[in-house]
């Protein structure tokens, strides 16, 4: 089985040098990168079907294919590496840039040569401080030997690459507000169209890729499209970081043919439950991607194959929701985030899920009403896909209506009993302690 | 009122910036670094610097999570919050610190030693319960851990 993404990384071990990296056969793409055309590079990429890592899935040869091209295109164009990992649940990108920052500098290098950007960021969240050190040390590296700056390795093309460690909140992952927080301003999203290929920072064309798509760019370039499909088990190419978090036995990250299913990636390589916990449910792709059941542990953990199944592949980091943990709580917790994390800019988001984070408090406190539950259900159609200004409402109640689908009974339950089935242990004598609240 | 180092620090920021305001974020983490925080009158200074107004910046300042516009303690508990941290049990955690520290989410110590406040998901959540002691990770953390941790922070 290869593995890629992986293959110099190892647990509890400081990453490749610049040096290691080349002897392991880094920085070979880049050199076959440049003796190519952008054009050739991308259609290389095309041709491999790799699809966005980030959540989305989109194809990402066609989203360099957006980029005006020529002499005549405006400059400068940006290449951004998106490593704003703050989706709840969701781990992989910090494997990567903590374990091989330079499988990551090798990357943004041929990306941002097939879209001919001489400007790069990696965007990195706040808390990865561990991944600024390491890539900042990479980078140093990766310009001292002439792989960053300018006539790289005598080729004629430059590249300026900087690292921006942003200074925390979700939204800034999504990839209209980032440029906004790049640009310096208040980083709430912005319309589409325009999109950023064609007018991104700065209102130049900008490509926006999330870290783990990046790190899958010179594996392609070194093999080819044919291989990379050939490592998965499903129509969608390559490997994929998998994740699971929960009370497993062994929570963790690991890199395996994309089409793995949920049954081996959580009884498998994460063990299985806990002794003394049953599975109840998963959301498999961070969180904000809908339930699934036990019915569909099954599944191939692909883009298309998980859509069927009635959720999203995601981050594909797998959160458990196990026997003894309460939905509701479950819920109210996800909610709370993206209430905490919603930008303020549009209405629905900004005041409808603080109103459900309200309302699932209540129905967790034993106060919930009646038809709490139906208001619920509408709430979630309403922050639906194209009623909001970005995603992040409309992924904020994907957990919520499919917990309504599968657990509807336990919400019930909670407003009949006025009290919560699972009776936390944890309410301090000082505060009532809720998920939600501090 | 910004000193001279921290002109200086910023001034080299711009150098590398397309625009001016493009560096809003890393002049207002240069300043915090200095002063542990950024004050209405730092917001000004820099915002002079930046060629925005004391408002635009302070749209931007308000906006970021781990830019603090209170003073904060010497050192920043951060307990994540999020779902798996959730799943884990993090209230035991948080419990302890309320009873050893005295104060709760939001709240700085007397002593000013520390201030306590929730992180949005760390990812870490295969080591969860997971926090961040300024820029330090830890993950998994038991309630027995807790001591022995905060003392390393003076």
């Amino acid at each position: 089985m290869e593995l890629p993404l992986t293959k110099n990384i190892h647990l509890g071990q400081p990453p490749l040098s610049l040096k290691e990296y080349e002897k392991a056969g880094g920085y070979q793409a880049v050199r076959k990168a440049l003796a190519m055309s952008p054009l050739d590079v991308q259609n290389i990429v095309k041709a491999s079907n790799l699809r966005g890592r980030g959540g989305a899935g989109f194809p990402t040869g066609m989203k360099w294919s957006f980029v005006p091209m020529g002499d005549k295109s405006p400059r400068p164009k940006y290449l951004i590496v998106n490593a704003d990992e703050m989706e709840p649940g969701t781990f992989k990108d910090r494997l990567l840039l903590e374990g091989d920052p330079h499988q990551i500098i090798e990357g943004t290098i041929i990306s941002a040569f097939a879209i001919e950007a001489e400007q790069a960021f990696i965007f990195v969240r706040w808390a990865y401080k561990l991944a600024v050190k390491r890539l900042e040390r990479a980078i140093a590296e990766a310009y001292q030997s002439n792989y960053l700056g300018t006539n790289i390795l005598g080729s004629g093309y430059n590249l300026e690459l900087r690292i921006h460690g942003s200074a925390g909140r979700y939204i800034c992952g999504e990839e209209t507000a980032l440029l906004n927080a790049l640009e310096g301003k208040r980083a709430t999203p912005r319309a589409k169209p325009p999109f950023p290929q064609v007018c991104g920072l700065f209102g130049k064309p900008t490509i926006v890729n999330n870290a783990e798509t990046i790190a899958n760019v010179p594996h392609i370039v070194n093999n080819g499209a044919e291989w990379f499909k050939g490592l998965s088990r499903s129509s969608d190419s390559g490997t994929k970081l998998y994740g699971v978090s929960g009370k497993v036995k062994k929570p963790g990250v690991w890199e395996l043919p994309m089409g793995a299913t949920m049954r081996e990636i959580i009884e498998e390589h994460a063990g299985g439950m806990l002794d003394g916990y049953q599975f109840r449910g998963v959301i498999p792709g961070g969180a904000s991607t809908d339930f699934l059941i036990e019915d569909h542990l099954d599944v191939k953990m692909d883009f298309d194959s998980v859509m069927k199944a009635g959720s999203r592949l995601g981050t594909a980091t797998m959160i458990v929701l196990d026997d003894k943990t309460c939905p509701v709580g479950f819920s109210h917790n996800l909610i709370t985030f993206f209430a905490r994390e919603s930008c303020g800019w549009c209405t629905p988001c900004r005041e409808g899920l603080a109103w459900i984070g309200k309302m699932l408090q209540a129905i967790e406190n034993g106060n919930g009403q009646l038809g709490d539950v139906e208001i619920l259900a509408q709430q979630c159609k309403l922050l639906g896909p194209g009623n909001t200004y970005c995603a992040l409402a409309p992924g904020a109640v994907e957990p919520l209506q499919s917990a309504i689908k599968y657990f509807g009974e336990d919400f019930q339950k909670h407003i009949r009993e006025k009290s919560c089935p699972w009776k936390y242990e944890y309410s301090s004598a000082k505060t009532q302690r809720t998920s939600g609240e501090a | 009122m910004l000193t001279e180092k921290e002109r200086q620090e910023i001034d080299t920021e711009l150098a590398h910036c397309a625009t001016k305001a493009s560096a809003s974020v890393e002049a207002l983490n240069i300043v915090q670094r200095h002063r542990g925080w950024v004050s209405d009158e730092a917001v000004k200074g820099i915002a002079a610097m930046l060629d925005m107004t004391p408002d635009e910046l302070d749209a931007v300042a308000t906006f970021y999570s781990f830019i603090f516009r209170k003073p904060v303690g010497r050192h920043v508990i951060l307990i994540c919050d999020s779902i798996s941290c959730w799943v884990m049990g993090y209230h035991p955690l948080l419990d302890l610190l309320e009873t050893r520290l005295g104060i709760t989410f939001g709240g700085t110590t007397e002593d000013k030693r520390f201030t306590l406040l929730p992180i949005s998901c760390l990812g870490a959540c295969d080591r969860a319960p997971a926090l961040m002691v300024d820029d330090d990770l830890y993950g998994p953390v038991s309630p027995e851990m807790m001591d022995e941790i905060l003392q390393k922070y003076e």
